[in-house]
């Protein structure tokens, strides 16, 4: 549907630049969710420079790296199984992520109870996986696994180990405690006075965040 | 339906308006009221760093007559003087003062887009001001290790503060970088998403454009060394190992092993090379602004300047192992890293190049900010200079961790920021407080201050070059140094004594002037950019009375042919420019 003035536009690069330096705003979004965009570059930084770090060390050291499918083997009905807990923890964490997705379509619809209720449920998951988190980390300290050291082998196993799951874990926390906040506002309607359910997509966009970081920490620290 | 902006849609503007003193001044959510209280604080603590850099020169220069500074004294002071002068002064004076005041001033809007939070901003950065200054009385005093904190000595026993020190700095910067995250993201959305109608990206004033690429890299930047703390506080009080190697301490074994102190080298430096952007890009785009408006004349190459700040700024972040010569890193990397290094130097130089031909045939006014604004051109030009000595792997070699070193970086990124600093706070005092300083007085400071600091530094490049070790307490006894260097020595020391004096002149000038000074116009210096057209000066909370401005044009119209005055602040319409029945061609 092109009209005149759209004929006038300059194309190519040129017009990719004069999109943006466009006055007013450079993004047609709300500032919450560009502002958590510009948050979640300089947490991808964070994340990074953990990972980057770890593996520094893994190679630094001289001693030998303990076996990851074997420190995290779970014996369940007689069997060892390797890495079945953490694969479970990441089964939830990524659901959860669909569930986020329903709730910030139902809140594009305006469904009050049915956003609140899929923001829960995120909750929920989200919870669970601190909580067999803890789980794993109680199993390692009963093995003797301390951030300074571990029977295993390179102290830097238990250092990285806890830094990093423990900094991801905080993230998951704060991530359930800011989920439950806007559950309970988009149940008390808050949103809907306002017109726009816009600030869930803001909550689902720190979620799904948090969730890829762990699919890295998971690809590196546990498959590595 | 048509997109409407956020900043005309009503319901977004709720600015509620302060009733009492506290909500007003203390409390306050104004991004003026914050700016100042960032600028007083960080001011504050500027000053405690320069009193320590005059102990450390009266010790330089009579090595035997002050018992209370001892090594370990001279270590912590160096270590404090350090930190506190590039985070907590310069950082948070240009990003939470001079950002915080000419974001929303220069943009056209009402405030920063999350007012709260940027206040916040500013107590949390008080608060790591005050653990930083906490480590002056814990047992063990601050830390001695050096800006750079490097590992294993910082938190090795036998280095000053080695406990308590260490920890609170670590603790006091992570909570900076807590403070810098919530003021930048406010900064970095105000600028895209809140500007007023007309103002493009390509119409900013310079000094929105340097402050904006600045905080950019620090929300980049600022993550290493988070994590870096991080790990050096679980390294020192649980007894990991992630910078730590396995080590002797006087002759025993540690408990450490097999971590990397180089990590730390290049996380450290993956940050500290981009700060000293951070502190250049505003610097660089506020004396833009300065010269153009001071010149009476367009900035040379507008679009040349935008992209050379963005370029650095990205460049900034491959450079960082110039710093890291005599690491022991592989020598490749030295290789690259020269290489980039020197390439920096290409928009550099394009931005030097436009500020001098901006002043070139320009109507150049000597007011106190145009000077301090041509102060900073020579002593940017000079660290500049000398930046391209160290940038090669083999003079940096025999001049590495010399006075060469320390010459160099404060005369690019000590004495040239507080060069733009000055020229910053004469040039917007008059809007910030409503009243003009005194000339007299500030052009005494500006010389002073600048010759002062020119006899502060020149000499420390020479005692480089004789081989005077940086980070030394007292020269001793070396061959290699002749005599005379101390002489030299006791000479810079009388200057550092004069420019630290001298201070007092611009502290008495603006308190003075605060209170007394003469009533001033609200655009004192003909300036085109939106801050100077306001309703009110100082402005009012909400900046614009009830309805936002509206802008035509760039901000650098001055001395257009046929305009009616010599400038044309941005928010003028274009046929204000022809009044009817005024002939505009007859101006030819
Ligand atoms: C009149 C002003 C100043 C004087 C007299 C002064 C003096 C000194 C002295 C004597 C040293 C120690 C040199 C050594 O023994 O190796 C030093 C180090 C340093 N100064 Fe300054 N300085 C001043 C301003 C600044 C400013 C504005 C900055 C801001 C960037 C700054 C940043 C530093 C840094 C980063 C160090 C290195 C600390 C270290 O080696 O760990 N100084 N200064
Ligand atoms: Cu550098």
């Amino acid at each position: 549907m092109a009209t005149d003035a759209a004929a006038d536009m300059p194309r190519g690069m040129e017009g990719v630049v004069q999109d943006w330096a466009n006055d007013k705003q450079t993004f047609q979004v709300p500032w919450g969710k560009a502002m958590m965009w510009i948050f979640l570059l300089s947490d991808t930084f964070i994340f990074s420079v953990f990972l980057t770090s770890y593996m520094t060390v893994r190679v630094s050291t001289t001693e030998v790296w303990p076996n990851a499918s074997e420190v995290f083997a779970l014996t369940l009905f007689g069997q060892s199984i390797p890495l079945i807990l953490i694969a479970i923890m990441t089964f939830i964490l990524i659901t959860s992520s669909g569930t986020m997705a329903m709730a910030v379509n139902f809140g594009y619809r305006k469904d009050r109870a049915k956003t609140a209720a899929m923001l829960l449920i995120t909750a929920f998951f989200g919870a669970t996986f601190v909580g067999m988190q803890a789980f794993e980390w109680t199993k390692l300290i009963e093995e003797g696994v301390r951030p300074w050291g571990n029977p295993m082998g390179a102290p830097q196993f238990g250092s990285s180990f806890f830094m990093i799951t423990g900094f991801h874990g905080l993230h998951v926390s704060a991530g359930v405690i800011y989920l439950l906040v806007t559950a309970w506002r988009v149940w008390s309607g808050f949103y809907d006075r306002k017109g726009t359910y816009e600030t869930v997509e803001v909550a689902g966009l720190y979620w799904h965040f948090v969730d890829l970081v762990w699919v890295f920490i998971f690809a590196f620290f546990y498959l590595w | 339906m048509a997109y409407v902006a956020i900043a005309d849609r009503d319901h977004e503007q709720h600015l509620h308006d302060p009733q009492t003193f506290i909500t007003k001044y203390i409390w306050s959510q104004d991004h003026k009221v914050i700016a100042i209280q960032y600028s007083l604080t960080a001011i504050f603590v500027g000053l405690v760093a320069l009193v320590l850099s005059g102990m450390m020169r009266l010790q330089l220069a009579f090595p035997d007559v002050f018992s209370f500074i001892a090594p370990i004294e001279y270590y912590q002071f160096i270590t404090m003087h350090g930190m506190i002068m590039v985070i907590y002064l310069l950082t948070a004076l240009l990003l939470g003062g001079f950002g915080n005041y000419l974001i929303p001033l220069m943009c056209g809007s009402r405030d920063m887009v999350f007012p709260f939070m940027n206040m916040l901003s500013y107590w949390v950065y008080l608060l790591s001001v005050i653990i930083l200054l906490a480590s002056f009385f814990v047992p063990g005093g601050p830390t001695g290790a050096g800006w750079t904190l490097y590992p294993p000595q910082a938190i090795t026993d036998g280095t000053p503060g080695a406990g308590w020190g260490i920890m609170l700095m670590l603790a006091s910067l992570a909570v900076f970088i807590v403070a810098f995250t919530m003021g930048g993201l406010n900064y970095v959305t105000t600028v895209l998403q809140a500007r007023c109608r007309g103002m493009t990206l390509m119409r900013m004033p310079l000094s929105v454009w340097g402050i904006f690429v600045a905080t950019v890299l620090g929300l980049l930047a600022f993550p290493a060394l988070f994590v870096s703390a991080v790990m050096m506080v679980f390294d020192s009080l649980l007894g990991t190992s992630f910078f730590m190697p396995a080590i002797l301490d006087r002759g025993e074994q540690t408990a450490f092993d097999g971590g990397s102190p180089i990590l730390f080298q290049h996380l450290f430096w993956f940050f500290g090379h981009p700060e000293v952007y951070i502190v250049a890009l505003p610097a660089f785009g506020i004396v833009s602004d300065l010269i153009s408006t001071h010149a009476r004349k367009n900035i040379f190459g507008y679009r040349q300047m935008v992209w050379a700040i963005v370029v650095i700024g990205g460049l900034s972040f491959i450079v960082w192992a110039h710093h890291m010569y005599v690491s022991g890193m592989n020598p490749y990397f030295g290789f690259f890293f020269a290489t980039t290094t020197l390439i920096i130097a290409v928009p550099t130089a394009i931005k030097v190049y436009n500020w001098v031909l901006t002043l070139w045939r320009g109507d150049i006014h000597l007011t106190v900010p145009m000077l301090f604004s041509i102060g900073f051109l020579f002593t940017f030009i000079h660290g500049g200079l000398t930046g391209l000595f160290l940038g090669n792997v083999v003079v940096d070699l025999p001049l590495s961790d010399t006075y060469f070193v320390v010459g160099h970086f404060h005369m690019v990124m000590g004495i040239s920021p507080i060069m733009v600093v000055f020229a910053a706070i004469y040039h917007w005092f008059p809007k910030m407080t409503g009243r003009m300083f005194n000339q007299t007085l500030g052009k005494i400071h500006f010389w002073l201050t600048f010759l002062g600091a020119y006899s502060i530094y020149l000499p420390m490049h020479y005692l480089g070059i004789l081989g005077v070790p940086r980070r030394y307490y007292s020269m001793g006894t070396t061959d290699f140094v002749p005599e005379s260097a101390q002489a030299m020595n006791i000479g810079i020391t009388y200057s550092a004594i004069l420019v630290g004096v001298v201070q007092l002149v611009f502290l008495v000038n603006i308190a003075w002037s605060i209170f007394r000074g003469e009533k001033a116009d609200p655009n004192p210096w003909k300036a085109n950019s939106l801050e100077w057209q306001t309703p009110d000066t100082p402005p009012k909370h909400g900046n614009w009375g009830p309805d936002l401005p509206v802008v035509y044009r760039w901000a650098y119209d001055y001395n257009v042919p046929g305009a009616p005055e010599d400038f044309i602040p941005q928010n003028t319409p274009p046929d204000a420019l022809h009044p009817a029945g005024r002939d505009h061609g007859k101006a030819h």
